[in-house]
């Protein structure tokens, strides 16, 4: 079995999956539609893993291998296969998605028990599954942007998945609206490479491009930055990242694979992949990288006042691929694809961990009544422990290293890049401050009234009705709503074992890029990457001096978070109080949903009456529609005068018209 | 008199028979004016005759007045109809070919 | 001298032809129209169609005129209040057509390239015109049209009568429905009398 034919099978599994989970939705009994997704996905990760094995087998530079299994259309200047490209990178995407997927359909066996969409929810993962891995696996444009759009509906389906949830199926339109401008600047993007290159073969553009593209000239930029437009919208960045918020709608496992480990960071995958172009058009770079910062800033701010839990994670998602874009825009591809790799598994295991919480919570996710749970839930509050310190990027855990490359990388650019390296730090420290807010917030202090039923009395709270968290509303636990059981990990294996393998992973995963020590995951991409032109050295000093300030850094956030939300309670509603501008700005999410409102949601609205009340109804319906009809009806009506039975008039007809033939006959001869 | 004054005073009664036709309301006066053009016609074709020196004309004449007392009796018989059955005498009134 | 007859019966025709469309009262347009006809009668002669003038003022004025004069009597001159006026546009319409009319017909006429429009005819031969040139040609070269000719008239008197006949009609029946005939009511024998015209006179009893 060759690498290409292992990756066809790493794309099949997740396919065959879906197909059959959705064949035989309402027949599979009790969780077996669980177990077959989880196998499915658990299929192709060992393909995942051969196809890795099989590609490191060929030399270094034999290790770009594309295989077509049929042509779309081949016409006249278009060249539409399904094509594949397996080589370090997307080895890397389909190794780290397939195991990450693997072990949250895990956690979703048990945590959605109950639930009457089950078999759905499983058919809808498997499927997104196999779009992510499409994606990434895409061999040209077209597959690229197929599997882009798939994702897109596949984030659509699983958002509003609680679909009688008015809010829910909000929330999807919403993500499902802004991606699809994503797409819009994907699909023109490549028309502009296109127009050039002549071929939607990605590796064919690459070679093509730096003949065809002059560095800098128009098209190629115009090209990368609509390639960035899709970027920002598929993963969440500025301006277009107000659905991610929202998605948190979608059950939490969705959270965590979408909205945390895969479809988000598509983005970087994008950048990463396009880097050849990319490397052209240094302002879609510069671009990309002041848009990453932008975003890694002010999602920290808006973390620190968010009061949902789930919301907290999202903004920290959001941050968290600020730094990815950031670094793969300037030309840490290397860094960025281990932080996205760590990210996954962190952030996996944070949102699994807030799914057990908020089970025992009995469906409510405000932070503002979580407190004390650290006797009731051991163990999600050590999957929480974790989870927080790789994220703050305290060492020897994964975030530590990985967080600290992109930033050793920005700092060795030199130039005006020192300013992302400060940005950086900025960050990560008040990364470590909302993450310990809601660690510390949640699991310490007294036990609230939810905590106590779980110690003193040994089962979960229930609410007296199913109400919406969003919301309030009341509702019931049919098909279309969640169902009734809450499942917490204490108490269910399947949660327990995906979580301690993410765990494990987030403790021990930095050890594939640990600086001047081991390079694996260097030497893996090398092949890839190895006509990068935007080269960083950093200097030893400055590693040693970012390591340094890195752990400086996070244990300084720990220590204020503690100090400020444990030690005196009452210092944070009074800071909170002092800076009100400040505060309201971060409660109010920056008024980015109230900006993209004013901006493009009324003039759409206004225009759309317009075109209604003036257009449609004045010149469409009156001019157009009622003239013609009106013509006709003129028309008609003057020949149906003749038809009056008035003899005299049939006469005078007759006798006009032989004299008309007569005069005709005269004038001729 | 050359032929061509007969083929003018035909055209004349022709044209004063046409008006006669649209302009009177009485379907019996109707019938009079067609019978008019009719004559014109038959004057037209004597003329002629006389002009090849043929007889043709005036046999075509005579059938043409043939005709024309078929038409007259057949128009008259359905006057007397109307008559019959109390409807008003008059060409505007008869319209149930309108529509 | 010929001219003065045909000037004199032109203006007989033409006023005749006036005096049928102006005349109010039908039975006055029916004697101009005969006026009309014997005018006519004049000009064939002068055009040496003598068989056609004799049958135009035997047949024509007298025998088809006479049909019109009872038509006329028969169904009177009140009527219902027959606005003879058909208003000024018809009026103006008909007008403008029939002048028109006369404009194309003169201009056909007299402006085609037949010269013999000019002249007096070909020259006569003895014997045109006559009884026996007729019925010659009648009998001969237009036989056909003579046979099928004396069958329309047969046709027209038949459909005279059939159109003006009194007639029973089909009883109602039960109010509203459709008047049906069955076969039986075809086979029925018809009563003494049917089809003469003692039925059109209305004197024949009808059965149920």
């Amino acid at each position: 079995m060759s690498a290409t034919t292992a990756a066809w099978l790493v794309l099949a599994a997740p396919l065959a999956g879906t197909i059959a989970i959705g064949a035989l939705f309402n027949r599979l009994p009790g969780r077996s539609a669980g177990w077959i997704g989880t196998g499915s996905i658990a299929v192709s990760f060992v393909f995942a893993l051969i196809t890795l094995y099989k590609l490191q087998q060929q030399a270094p530079a034999h290790r770009e291998l594309t295989s077509t299994l049929w042509t779309i259309a081949g016409t006249v200047g278009v060249d539409a296969r399904a094509t594949i490209l397996v080589d370090p990178l997307s080895v890397l995407m389909i190794c780290v998605v397939a195991g990450v997927s693997m072990l949250i359909h895990l956690y979703s066996i048990s945590y959605l028990q109950g639930d009457r969409g089950y078999s759905r929810f499983f058919a809808y993962l498997n499927f997104f599954v196999f779009s992510m891995l499409l994606l990434v696996l895409a061999g040209n444009f077209l597959l690229l942007i197929v599997g882009w759009a798939f994702v897109g509906a596949a984030s659509y389906m699983l958002i509003s998945f609680w679909y009688r949830r008015t809010t829910a199926t909000s929330a999807g339109m919403k993500a499902f609206v802004i991606n699809v401008l994503g797409d819009i600047g994907l699909v023109l993007g490549t028309f502009f490479i296109f127009r050039h290159t002549h071929t939607f073969d990605l590796l064919a553009s690459f070679h093509a491009a730096p003949h065809v593209f002059a560095s800098g000239s128009g098209d190629v930029t115009a090209g990368c930055l609509l390639l960035l437009v899709g970027a920002f919208a598929k993963s969440a960045q500025i301006p277009l990242h107000t659905w991610l918020p929202d998605a948190m709608e979608g059950p939490t496992p969705v959270s965590a694979l979408i909205h945390a480990a895969t479809m988000v960071t598509a983005g970087v995958y994008l950048i990463a992949r396009m880097h050849p172009l990319f490397q052209l058009a240094p302002a879609a770079g510069d671009v990309g990288a002041i848009i990453g910062a932008l975003t890694l800033l002010i999602a920290g701010t808006i973390g620190l006042a968010a009061t949902d839990l789930k919301r907290v994670i999202a903004y920290s998602t959001m941050s968290q691929i600020g730094y990815m874009i950031m670094g793969v825009s300037i030309g840490a591809y290397t860094a960025g694809l281990f932080h996205l790799m760590t990210h996954a598994f962190f952030k996996a295991l944070l949102f699994m961990a807030a799914g057990s919480l908020i089970s025992a919570m009995g469906g409510s996710q405000s932070l503002d009544r979580m407190s004390g749970w650290r006797r009731a839930l051991p163990f999600t509050f050590a999957a929480f422990v974790i989870g927080g310190l790789a994220l703050t990027g305290v060492p020897p855990f994964s975030g530590f290293f990985s967080k600290d490359s992109i930033l050793l990388f920005a700092a060795g650019r030199g130039g005006w890049h020192w300013a992302l390296y400060v940005a950086g730090y900025l960050g990560a420290f008040l990364t470590g401050l909302y993450t310990f807010r809601m660690i510390f917030r949640a699991f310490l202090g007294d036990p609230c009234p939810e905590a106590l039923e779980l110690i003193d009395h040994g089962h979960l709270f229930h609410p007296p009705a199913p109400t919406n968290p969003a919301n309030g509303e009341i509702e019931d636990t049919d098909v279309g709503f969640p169902g009734p059981d809450h499942v917490i990990a204490e108490r269910a294996l399947p949660m327990r074992v995906a979580m301690s393998v993410l765990a494990l992973l987030a403790t021990v995963g930095g050890i594939v890029a640990i600086p001047n020590t081991t390079r694996w995951l260097d030497h893996f991409l090398a092949p890839t990457f190895a006509d990068s032109t935007l080269l960083s050295h950093p200097s030893n000093g400055l590693l040693y001096f970012g390591l340094a300030l890195g752990t400086v850094v996070s244990l300084v956030s720990i220590a204020t978070a503690y100090f400020v939300w444990v030690a005196r309670p009452a210092l944070a509603p009074a800071i909170a109080a002092r800076a009100r501008p400040l505060t309201t700005l971060f409660e109010n999410k920056w008024y980015f949903d109230e900006l993209i409102d004013a901006v493009v949601v009324r003039p759409g609205a206004w225009f759309g009456r317009f075109a209604q009340n003036t257009f449609e109804r004045v010149i469409v319906n009156g001019v157009l529609i009622g003239g013609t009809t009106g013509l006709v009806r003129a028309g008609s009506a003057l020949v149906r005068g003749t038809q009056s039975g008035m003899l005299r008039l049939y006469a005078g007809m007759m006798l006009v018209g032989i004299a008309g033939v007569g005069l005709y006959f005269l004038l001729q001869s | 008199m050359t032929i061509g004054w007969y083929l003018a005073v035909s055209a004349l009664i022709f044209a004063i028979g046409a008006g006669g036709v649209l302009v009177r309301r009485n379907p019996l006066v109707v019938l009079l004016c067609l019978e008019l053009m009719l004559n014109a016609a038959n004057l037209a074709l004597i003329g002629f005759a006389r002009m090849w020196g043929n007889g043709d004309g005036q046999v075509f004449a005579l059938i043409v007045m043939v005709v024309a007392a078929c038409e007259v009796t057949v128009g008259l018989g359905l006057i007397v109809a109307m008559h019959r059955r109390r409807l008003p005498i008059d060409v505007d009134e008869m319209r149930e070919l309108q529509g | 001298m010929s001219t003065v007859i045909f000037f004199i019966a032109a203006i007989g025709a033409i006023t005749g032809a006036i005096g049928v469309i102006v005349l109010q009262d039908p039975f006055y347009s029916v004697l101009a129209l005969v006026g009309h006809l014997i005018s006519l009668a004049a000009l064939f002669l002068l055009l040496r169609a003598e068989f056609v003038a004799a049958a135009q003022v035997v047949v024509y004025a007298g025998a088809v005129m006479v049909l019109y004069v009872f038509v006329v009597s028969y169904v009177g001159r009140e009527a219902a209040p027959l606005g003879q006026n058909p208003g000024r546009g018809a009026t103006l319409g008909a007008f403008a057509c029939g002048i028109a009319l006369v404009i194309e017909l003169f201009i056909a006429v007299l402006g085609s390239g037949l010269q013999a429009i000019g002249s007096d005819g070909a020259p006569y031969v003895a014997g045109f015109g006559t009884p026996e040139a007729i019925g010659k040609l009648l009998l001969t070269r237009f036989l056909a049209p003579f046979e099928i000719a004396s069958y329309l008239l047969l046709v027209a008197a038949v459909g005279a009568v059939t159109l003006a006949r009194r007639r029973g009609g089909l009883d109602e029946g039960i109010e509203g429905a459709p008047p049906t005939i069955s076969v039986a009511d075809l086979l029925r024998p018809r009563p003494l009398g049917t089809g003469t015209m003692a039925e059109a006179g209305g004197r024949v009893e009808v059965e149920q």
